[in-house]
């Protein structure tokens, strides 16, 4: 009667089987490797190509690898030695980037698992240690989705002057109003007109007809629809110009994801350099476009503080004065690169920078009708504007192509293209948790994850063992056992594991071994009450079952519950938590009945179990 | 080995009462070092920025003090950590000031005094609007918790079970808060997870002795409630005694060598799988005992209909 069929048994051994492959490369460590990846956004990366061109310069210059991976962002060279490692980067640097002033390929000192290759082609990769446990930096940077409303609104407001302008409507006034634009107009006639050519141009827009004193005026506002789709973009806008920052600072495993609605997580293992990473994530910078006010005397006017109305004054980066108008010509949405360079004629350093259609359009309009004025081009950093440059336009430019050249060094001429290209953010972000870890720290947070987590395992084996004898020792597989699946799962699963994590590993031990203290406890009730060795364990793990769903259910309730609402550490904890509990059912219940079976099941005549003492009372 | 032998079944429910009654007041102490004391509330929730800095030999905290003071933190707590070498440095958020920098100012602003140069060893910084989401969706996660465990043991038993189930667990969490108050250690992510962790875990304890009661009351005719339910806990105590020393073995481990991370955590495990026993078992079932839970409750249902006439 206690005999599992043949299917089970295999289906306990697979399973551990399993277990055991996908554990298998978190007891390989790692070795050294160098990375090659694209460092520009319009420079996709080649897998094969790269691959080739590294081996290459590799075996020219006799340097020896232990392998080469590719991935869709990156190639990764594996080493056998720092040494070797060092001295390849540099190679596949020179190789890769033969100008170093202008950087196509990122090449960066990384970490690479040494499981052999067949592991990794059947995807068993070592856990995926979080930030607290290999050491880096954590960002939570939040984006100001009113801004990035704010600012199309301002862009509307140019749009619609110039669409009224181009149909002929009259209008007295177009402002922008908190969230809304707002146009005046004299008469009714107007107004209706107006309405019809916004409505037929675009889609975005709710308007409402309203009277102010003697005028008329058209309220207009994002739809729903419409300032969804802003948010969306301006997030993802968000992510991909912090993914080019980032690949500046050549860090090997970024991650760059979004967190509900309207926030980014930014991890960078290994980084330890925070005051660079912040410098470069917190240029929570936009761009615009707009024109110099060069009207005679209005400069020197503002200069003794009376601003002339619709102007803003600035200052360049020389430090001379500048008038600005307010009304915002292009904005860094519609600029899609800038790139140092030089200028193909006078072979002076030069600012590219390239349009997209919208933009282009824009951009020559404004170029022809502001021949030999001045543009200037703004930075602005959390609601304070700085010149970047304000160069004088020569002609009407179009094909969105537009090179920013004269009296600029190779230097500035990089500098301005990096601040252009980080200009492009399409709403503002602001940091809004940090967290560092130092490498030092980290490898003592994991040795102490698993310190506490072996002596307290040792610590229950020893004691299941003397307590419940050869039943014990099935416990304590079991055990080990669900050790080794929740091993294996957070691996196959790719989960972050957190110093949390750990704890909840440790924690699901001490409390998966609950299940089998239940099922010792009955059948020792069992052999109590008079039952045969066979009846005992039977009846045993029946009676136990119901219990343990009962008490593990409730458990995986609370673990779910801290998996839904719960953030940072505490989700690592859950994560853990709540697969182990499922691991222990498995293991607990199936892995150590079978094993049970396989030790007793066979014997017909069985007389006593190896269960430690069982006291009866009277006797 | 056999730790338990037990003659006869102990008569817990004759003391209910006292048992109640020890419960109650511990609560209410918790309660009141709760309203007094508040908690210590850790930078997670409350927003500010922590520092932990290493020396290669022990810096003088007053100098560290004067140099931060010099900067404009005069806010600042400083103190060991861990040993004499490790130092922590909090500061709290200020309106106005790039929260962000903090951090580089701070460690620019130790640099620069004399004697041993700090390492960086963490810093976590967490802005205000973190810290009230950190507070609801911990809310939320309890009123989860707690809807789900009642629905599903209401389910499986009665709802007799389910409520005084859930209260006496409840009262673990209000009781570890109230240490966490009374110490004022600090409360932090981490030991929120443990303290929901606790409720999942103890209403297990329930849920066995639970599964006895109903057991026993199919099983066994003519034992008075009283009786069944001293049964059901005297022939489940060994489990009981041997699952939470399993859990606190490991529980302890984490509490001696998981380091001051994993300290509070274990501490407030400690302390909810020592009053987790207590409250499950003592207090849960004289719970279920007054409101009434009797035999009739787990029959099965005659089939009255049938005497209807159609």
């Amino acid at each position: 009667m206690n005999r599992y069929p043949l299917w089970k048994n295999l289906l306990i051994g697979i399973v551990l089987l399993w277990g055991l492959i996908y554990t298998l490369p978190n007891f390989y460590g790692e070795v050294p490797a160098v990375q090659v990846s694209s460092g520009k956004a319009t420079l996709k990366l080649d897998a094969s190509a790269t691959l080739k061109r590294v081996e290459e310069s590799l075996a020219a210059s006799g340097l020896q690898h232990d392998g080469l991976f590719a991935d869709l962002n990156s190639v990764r060279i594996r080493f056998h030695d720092t040494d070797t490692q060092l001295k390849a980067k540099d190679v596949v640097e020179k190789a890769f980037n033969p100008d170093a002033s202008d950087p196509s390929y990122v090449v960066a000192l990384n970490l690479l698992s040494a499981s052999p290759q067949w592991l990794t082609s059947i995807h068993a990769l070592p856990m995926y240690l979080g930030l607290d446990l290999r050491g880096g930096v954590h960002f939570l940077l939040q984006v100001d989705m009113k801004g990035a409303v704010t600012k199309r609104l301002d862009a509307t407001t140019g749009d619609l002057r110039t669409l009224l302008r181009d149909k002929n409507v009259r209008h007295i006034g177009i402002s922008r109003e908190g969230q809304t634009v707002v146009v005046r107009f004299r008469d009714t006639e107007n107004q209706a007109r107006a309405k019809a050519v916004i409505t037929a141009n675009t889609n975005d827009l709710q308007l409402v007809e309203g009277q102010d004193g003697a005028d008329f005026k058209l309220t207009a506002s994002l739809t729903p629809l419409a300032q969804k789709t802003i948010q969306e973009f301006a997030i993802k806008q968000n992510i991909s110009t912090l993914h080019n920052r980032i690949n500046e600072l050549g860090v090997a495993e970024p991650v760059i994801q979004q967190q509900g609605l309207d926030r980014i997580v930014v991890q960078l293992p290994g980084v330890q350099d925070v005051a660079k990473a912040k410098d470069i994530l917190g240029r929570t910078a936009t761009l615009e476009i707009r024109m110099v006010d060069d009207t005679p005397g209005a400069l020197e006017a503002a200069m003794t503080g009376s601003v002339p109305p619709g102007t803003e004054l600035y200052n360049e980066r020389g430090g001379r004065p500048l008038l600005v108008k307010k009304q915002v010509v292009l904005t860094g949405e519609r600029l899609t690169d800038a790139q140092p360079g030089f200028d193909g004629q006078t072979h002076e350093p030069a600012v590219h920078l390239t349009l997209d259609a919208a933009g282009a359009r824009i951009f020559k309009d404004v170029t022809r009708e502001n021949v030999n004025k001045r543009m200037a081009i703004l930075l602005i950093e959390k609601g304070k504007g700085e010149v970047v440059t304000a160069p004088v336009i020569r002609g009407e430019i179009g094909g969105g192509r537009v090179q920013i050249s004269g009296r600029m060094s190779s230097e500035e001429a990089t500098d301005t293209a990096l601040l252009l290209r980080a200009g492009s953010l399409a709403a503002p972000m602001e940091i809004i948790e940090e967290r560092t870890i130092g490498p030092s720290l980290g490898a003592d947070n994991i040795s102490k994850g698993f310190h506490s987590t072996l002596w307290g395992f040792i610590a229950i084996a020893v004691f299941m063992c003397l307590y419940y004898m050869l039943f014990g020792f099935v416990s304590v597989i079991a055990l080990a056992s669900n050790l080794l699946l929740l091993v294996a799962l957070l691996s196959l699963l790719q989960a972050t594991l957190t110093l949390p994590g750990i704890a909840a590993i440790a924690l699901t031990l001490g409390m998966a071994i609950d299940a089998n203290v239940l099922i010792n406890e009955r059948i020792r009730e069992e052999l109590r009450n008079g039952s045969s060795p066979q009846a005992a364990i039977h009846a045993g793990y029946d009676r136990a079952f119901d219990t343990i769903l009962d008490s593990n259910v409730t458990t995986l309730i609370a673990g779910i519950a801290l998996l839904v609402f719960g953030s940072g550490p505490v989700r690592g904890f859950a994560v853990v938590h709540c697969l182990g509990i499922l691991t222990s059912m498995f293991s607990a219940i199936l892995v150590s009945r079978g094993l049970v079976n396989l030790i007793y099941g066979k014997k017909r005549k069985l007389e006593k179990l190896a269960i430690g003492q069982v006291w009866k009372p009277g006797v | 080995m056999e730790f338990f032998r037990i003659h006869k079944d102990i008569p817990f429910m004759k003391h209910a009462l006292v048992f109640n009654v020890i419960s109650l007041l511990t609560f209410l102490l918790a309660v009141f070092f709760l309203a007094t004391k508040g908690l210590h509330f850790s930078v997670e929730f409350t927003g500010g920025t922590l520092m932990e800095v290493s020396y290669s030999e022990p810096p003088a905290l007053e100098k560290l003090r004067d140099a931060l003071a010099k900067e404009g933190y005069q806010d600042a707590q400083v103190q060991n950590f861990g040993s004499a070498r490790d130092v922590l440095i909090r500061l709290p958020n200020r309106d106005g000031v790039e929260t962000g920098k903090v951090s580089e100012k701070v460690i620019a602003s130790l640099g620069a005094i004399e004697g041993p140069k700090p390492e960086l060893r963490r810093v976590e910084f967490v802005g205000p609007q973190v810290g009230k989401e950190l507070a609801s969706d911990g809310a939320m996660a309890l009123l989860l918790v707690i809807g789900g465990i009642v629905l599903y043991l209401a389910m499986r038993f009665e709802w007799r079970f389910a409520v005084s189930a859930i209260i006496a667990n409840l009262h673990d969490v209000i009781i570890i808060l109230g240490f966490f108050a009374l110490f004022q250690w600090e409360f932090s992510l981490p030991v929120l997870a443990a303290t929901l962790a606790v409720l999942g875990y103890s209403v297990n304890e329930s849920v066995v002795v639970f599964d006895r009661v109903r057991e026993t009351f199919k099983k066994k005719r003519g034992l008075t409630t009283p009786q069944v339910l001293d049964h059901a806990i005297t022939s489940t105590i060994s489990r009981t005694i041997i699952t939470h020393g399993s859990t606190q073995i490991m529980v302890l481990s984490m509490l001696v060598f998981g380091g001051e991370t994993l300290f509070y955590f274990s501490l407030a495990l400690t302390i909810g799988i020592c009053f987790g026993i207590y409250s499950s078992v003592l207090v849960a079932s004289p719970l279920v005992m007054w409101l009434g839970v009797s035999r009739e409750q787990f029959m099965q249902p005659k089939k009255e209909k049938q005497e209807a006439v159609v």
